[in-house]
């Protein structure tokens, strides 16, 4: 293998290079990236960075030393548009076309928007650093009434970013309840309470009709034909996995590159990893799961089949109001729920999800290192690895995996 | 130097944090006395709150892990070392000799 390229420029990215030139690629490494940015990290723009605590350079995820040091060529600000039916030749922006041995899909997600609000000024999502910059600065105001639109992680940190900044928030959520299909109704109900503690306005159980304003937003008005007056609108309601550029390739999509449990799609040449791939049937869009995938992904590339797989514990996190979240493991509907330690009703605690005895996961507020040994005690019970063959996953059998974070 | 508790409130493989500014946080690595700055140089979370394991500390929010000798990161997502402290041990008690902030968090 003498060219792999890289397309996505992102954490997921990054760290495929990183595995790439640590594993032993010698050859011709290309990263070809759509934002004109550098590698960054994501995960402070929703809070240190739109509250001001950070700045850029605090965000970048490589050092110049260490970009030397991977010796990549790097294509930034250029947008892949397309993949031959072999997974061999990149077909770049411009017409330009890109020869490759091996290929590393890491192109993300995209903030999925609200029809109809485009043009529409004072309407913001958080995905980017574009996009952060811009929200940023129209925040820099104070005293504006927002709407959050979402009460995922970016809808609820967002929103508890715009309350410390002095600004009037309201968030509406279509579920009955904020991450409820990550922390199961008990939990969720703690965390919709995190809103009213920081002095947020949470709206639940309606859904959005639409927006009013002429030129720029004043007003959401909700399915059940209240209106909310508002300054300024974000809208954090999931993310659409980037696999439009893959259209014309061979390679299965269902909501993300289809691929087996080390990553690899149906082309042992072409692994994916991060946001945009659906590994063994998950999409995970998790900070942690871009970081662990790429270890496994790259050295199933450099074998040229499947000799590795991973199933890492899930793990997210999230900050909000003061109050750090932290979940790891595989909770289903119906687990019970115990708090070992701590109360929901003040301070932290630490709870464990539990089936037929055995813990599923655990969920911790403000509980780092309780959580931490938690979490390591269910890593270790997960049962071991096993090399899989790819096996494509049926289309419709394939549910969504709403957890950002 | 600055006080810190006295030296059988802070048994092996314990932590403790102390409120300077930065704060540090000083560790029982099997018997020796450790001072780091407190907060991980990826992102805001407590090293005091991590998992201690021989001279090494693990980041309790992205498992970024520190050597406590050194303050030097062994793993990503941190690329930049913490200060560390000097920790002495006066009738008892344990006490910590800040470093002085002028280049040190390289």
């Amino acid at each position: 293998m003498r060219t792999v390229t890289v397309v996505g420029a992102s954490l997921a990215g990054l760290y495929a290079a990183r595995e790439l030139r640590a594993q032993g690629f010698d050859g011709r490494l290309v990263i070809v990236g759509e934002e004109a940015h550098r590698p960054y990290d994501r995960p402070p723009l929703s809070k240190d960075f739109l509250t001001g605590r950070a700045d850029e350079e605090q965000l970048a995820l490589a050092d110049p030393e260490e970009e030397a040091e991977l010796d990549a060529e790097w294509l930034l600000g250029t947008r892949a548009q397309g993949l031959d039916a072999r997974g061999r030749t990149l077909l770049l922006e411009n017409g330009r076309t890109l020869v490759t041995d091996g290929l590393v899909i890491a192109t993300g997600a995209s903030a999925r928007r609200l029809p109809g609000t485009d043009g529409l000024a004072g309407v913001h999502t958080l995905r980017t650093l574009d996009d952060a910059r811009a929200l940023r600065a129209a925040l820099s105001g104070g005293g504006l009434r927002v709407v959050v639109i979402g009460s995922g992680f970016i809808g609820a940190e967002t929103a508890s970013s715009c309350a410390s900044l002095g600004h009037e928030v309201t968030v509406v959520e279509a579920a009955p309840l904020p991450l409820l299909p990550q922390l199961g109704p008990e939990m969720a109900a703690v965390c919709a309470a995190l809103h009213r503690r920081g002095g947020t306005e949470l709206i639940t159980g309606t859904g959005v009709a639409r927006l009013h304003g002429q030129g720029s937003v004043t007003a959401v008005e909700l399915a059940d034909g209240r209106r909310l007056p508002a300054d300024l609108v974000v809208v954090g309601i999931g993310a659409v996995p980037n696999t439009g550029w893959l259209a014309g390739s061979t390679l299965l999509l269902s909501d993300g590159v289809l691929c087996n449990d080390g990553c690899v799609t149906e082309h042992p040449q072409v692994v994916a990893v991060g946001d945009v791939a659906r590994v063994g049937g998950l999409r995970a869009e998790h900070w942690t799961s871009a970081t662990e995938q790429p270890a496994v992904a790259v050295r199933n590339l450099l074998a040229g089949r499947t000799v590795d797989s991973g199933r890492p514990l899930p793990y997210f996190w999230s900050d909000q109001y003061g109050a750090r979240i932290q979940f790891a493991g595989r909770r289903r509907e119906g687990d019970d729920v115990r708090v070992v330690e701590g109360s929901t009703a003040e301070g932290g605690f630490l709870c464990r999800y539990e089936r037929e005895g055995r813990t599923t996961a655990v969920l911790a507020v403000d509980r780092p290192r309780p959580f931490m040994r938690a979490r390591r005690e269910l890593s270790s019970a997960q049962p071991p690895d096993r090399p899989l063959p790819f096996r494509p996953v049926r289309a419709e059998s394939l549910a969504p995996v709403p957890e950002p974070g | 130097m600055i006080p810190v508790c006295r030296l059988e409130d802070l048994p092996v493989g314990e932590s403790v944090r102390i409120d300077t500014t930065p704060p540090i946080a000083v560790f029982n690595a099997d018997g020796t006395l450790y001072a780091i700055d407190d907060t991980c140089s990826h992102q805001d979370a407590s090293l005091s709150e991590g998992w201690l394991e021989g001279c090494l500390v693990e980041c309790p929010l992205h498992a970024a892990s520190f050597d406590l000798r050194s303050g030097r990161p062994t793993c990503l997502p941190a690329r930049r070392s913490v200060r560390t402290h000097e920790v002495v041990v006066e009738d008892g008690v344990i006490h910590v000799r800040p470093a002085v902030r002028e280049g040190t968090a390289a």
